[in-house]
């Protein structure tokens, strides 16, 4: 069905048809009618601009591959299992996943083929790191099993943050963790300042399994870059009801309604301040549950409404070690711009691994979500992304919507090593993403 | 494809070597790709030198507004070439409004670029941003085409009927990821009005190109440059005809 899509961040439109698949038969046959727009999976649609949107061509909805499996540690799973389902039948038996990012409507496949990191990247590294096989089907209609071992695993990589531009992942088997409770001990401390907050991140690298910080980007009372960092471990002691399913909640929903302009400086200030000053309080090993610590956003259903009509980007970057200072020249880049970011997170990276596209290096990476509409946004962003490169980092492309081909060429010196595989995996060039046309993932940049 | 802040990759501009249409090129900025699709002529190629520096990638097109069976086969060409973000449908002639009333057929003439090859090309433009599921379609109207006027009102005929098109058009894509917007610019001062008594709220091309880019971004259906035009030709398009034929529009 013809079907106009959108990344979460509403800021980036197109059309495609939507065609459900029920078994992999289908997706083969589908890959072997090669259609003209070519061909892209796609999950739950959290990628926030345009990573899983494929203009006039047709888009896989892998939903009803939904099948999980569990032996021992090795969990098997279907493309369109979600997350927060995953994590409910892994807590029942006393499994984690190893890696989780911000929200959990996504799917496994999704995070694989983004590579998503999360709060204990410095210790655990990203899903790659986790995955020991997948099932694709490539360009050519065959359905492939990679692993990481092969003896040539180079297809495998590509396919690990590959954006699903190698193939579509049917099916993912990775390693669960053990973990003691369906609960974390929190620890939280507050920073008034950037630098004595990032000394305290550098110190909880070793420290700490879990950790992240909340800045303030706009210091309505306080200093910009006052922050709150807060560490966690899998909490020990089973609490009350660990290890059940946390009951289903009414979500209340944002409605699609609120107009462009909703989050001025002013509004966004307001709500960073109350956030300063509840969250901001210390707190020492707090038990959380598991979905409140790590999905605190899943609580308010289509809460990326609120950016309005012209929607909101998300800016990821990571800077190596060296380069620390551009966390700061960020956030005074888009004060200045009166862009405010109504969420605004930064994070230490442990290493990476051996994706040519995987996002994670060492270093710093801070995510800030911006109002789209913003006039000044184009150009501040620009600056910074020539900031960013200069120092040897790098933007994330599940979250990009803005950046151009020469931005990725740079940020990710391996593309042209990427570019080769996936030409061997799809030599007919059936996998296509707006995200892929707009960031000429597959002509040379600079034809 | 266009980026979440709105930016464009690439541009098609139909009628290459219109001034008004280099300047939207130009507000837009167009990060990879600019076609331009016009006759072969210097001022073709002025405009193409002069945007050489913009993007990566500057081509022209052999493009005649009155070769209505070429139209197809070439657009669908460009668009074979690459995805197109935009395309301005900026062909037309303004013509001589006092020679149309003795010689109907330059009257003619005129209406077959200004009309029916701009509608040719902006049907076609219009079939294959569909087929690509995401792009933007601009169709220089004129505030000619609001109400007309003895001064130009063969041209503003011709106008109003690219500028119905284009609202019908907007309408039929709903749904098809493809937007249209219709701008109506006032007097432009440029080559084609080289000459004539300039209008009240007269304006420059890179006026136009900036509203135009603006109106794309915001995905607007109608925009008037300078932009007060709006409200009066809301007002001019009000009065009782015998009001009307006394201002001194003529």
């Amino acid at each position: 069905m013809r079907t106009s899509l959108t990344g979460w961040g509403r800021s980036t439109h197109s059309v495609a048809d939507v065609v459900p698949v029920n078994d992999t038969g289908e997706v083969v046959e589908l890959v072997q009618s090669a259609p003209e727009r070519g061909i892209l999976a796609r999950g739950m649609g959290r990628s926030y601009g345009d990573a899983a949107s494929n203009g006039g061509g047709i888009v896989i909805d892998t939903a009803a591959l939904n099948d999980v499996t569990v032996d021992g540690t090795t969990v098997r799973v279907g493309a369109g299992v979600v997350l927060a389902d995953l994590i409910d039948e892994l807590l029942r038996r006393g499994l984690f996943v190893p890696v989780t990012p911000g929200t959990s409507q996504v799917t496994v496949a999704g995070l694989v083929a983004t590579d998503v990191h999360g709060k204990n990247h410095h210790v655990d590294g990203s899903w790659g790191h986790h995955v020991t096989s997948i099932d694709i089907v490539d360009g050519t209609g065959a359905l492939r099993t990679l692993t990481p071992d092969d003896a040539d695993p180079d297809d495998f990589w590509a396919s690990v943050a590959g954006m699903g531009l190698t193939g579509v992942i049917t099916s993912v088997t990775f390693t669960a963790i053990e973990v003691p409770s369906a609960h974390m001990r929190v620890t939280t401390t507050p920073f008034r300042d950037l630098d004595d907050l990032m000394q305290a991140m550098r110190e909880a690298d070793r420290g700490a399994r879990y950790s992240v910080a909340w800045i303030d980007s706009v210091g309505l009372t306080g200093p910009l870059g006052r922050g709150i960092m807060s560490t966690a471990e899998h909490a020990a002691a089973p609490v009350h009801g660990a290890h059940a399913a946390p009951k289903p909640r009414a979500r209340p929903s944002i409605p699609d309604i609120v107009p462009s302009g909703v989050l001025s400086r002013l509004s966004v200030g307001a709500f960073n301040e109350m956030w300063w000053r509840v969250s901001g309080r210390p707190r020492t090993d707090a038990i959380e549950s598991i979905g409140s610590y790590f999905h605190p956003l899943d609580g308010v259903a289509d809460w990326n409404r609120i950016y309005g009509r012209a929607g909101m980007v998300q800016y990821q970057f990571v800077v190596p070690d060296d380069a620390s200072e551009v966390i700061g020249i960020a956030l005074n880049r888009l004060r200045d711009a009166h862009a405010p970011s109504f969420l605004t997170v930064l994070k230490r990276f442990g290493p990476g691994n051996r994706a040519p596209l995987s996002f994670p290096m060492p270093g710093w990476t801070l995510a800030l979500d911006l109002p789209a509409g913003n006039p000044r946004l184009p150009a501040t962003l620009a600056d910074l992304d020539s900031i960013v490169l200069d120092a040897g980092g790098r933007h994330y492309l599940a979250k990009d919507a803005h950046m151009d081909a020469d931005a990725v060429r740079r940020g990710y010196p391996r593309l042209g090593e990427w570019r080769m595989v996936r030409d061997r995996m799809d030599p007919r060039g059936v996998f296509h993403s707006d995200l892929d046309r707009r960031l000429a993932l597959r002509a040379p940049a600079d034809r | 494809m266009r980026s979440g802040l709105g930016g464009v990759d690439s541009v098609l501009l139909i009628g290459g070597s219109s001034e008004i249409g280099v300047a939207i090129i130009e507000a837009m900025a167009p990060r990879q790709r600019i076609v331009l699709a016009g006759r072969p002529s210097g001022e073709l190629d002025a405009a193409a030198a002069r945007l050489a520096t913009l993007a990566p990638r500057v081509d022209t097109v052999d493009f005649d507004a009155l070769d209505l069976d070429s139209h197809g086969r070439t657009l669908a060409g460009i668009f074979g070439d690459g995805d197109i973000d935009v395309v301005v449908i900026a062909a037309g002639v303004l013509g001589d409004q006092t020679v149309f009333e003795t010689d109907p057929r330059a009257a003619i003439e005129m209406t077959r670029v200004t009309y029916t090859g701009a509608a040719s090309a902006a049907l076609h433009g219009a079939a294959l941003l569909r087929r690509q599921g995401h792009g933007h379609l601009v169709i220089l109207s004129s505030v000619a085409a609001d109400r007309p006027r003895p001064a130009n009102f063969v041209y503003g005929s011709a106008k109003s009927g690219l500028d119905a098109l284009g609202r019908g058009l907007s309408q039929a894509l709903t749904g098809t990821g493809v937007d249209v917007t219709v701008v109506r610019p006032g007097f432009v001062r440029t080559r084609m009005t080289r000459g004539l008594t300039e209008a009240p709220l007269s304006t420059d091309a890179d006026v136009v190109a900036a509203i135009t880019a603006r109106a794309v971004r915001k995905r607007q259906r109608i925009a008037y440059a300078p932009a007060p035009l709006k409200y009066v030709m809301g007002v001019i398009k009000a009065l009782p005809e015998p009001i009307f034929r006394r201002l001194p529009l003529s």
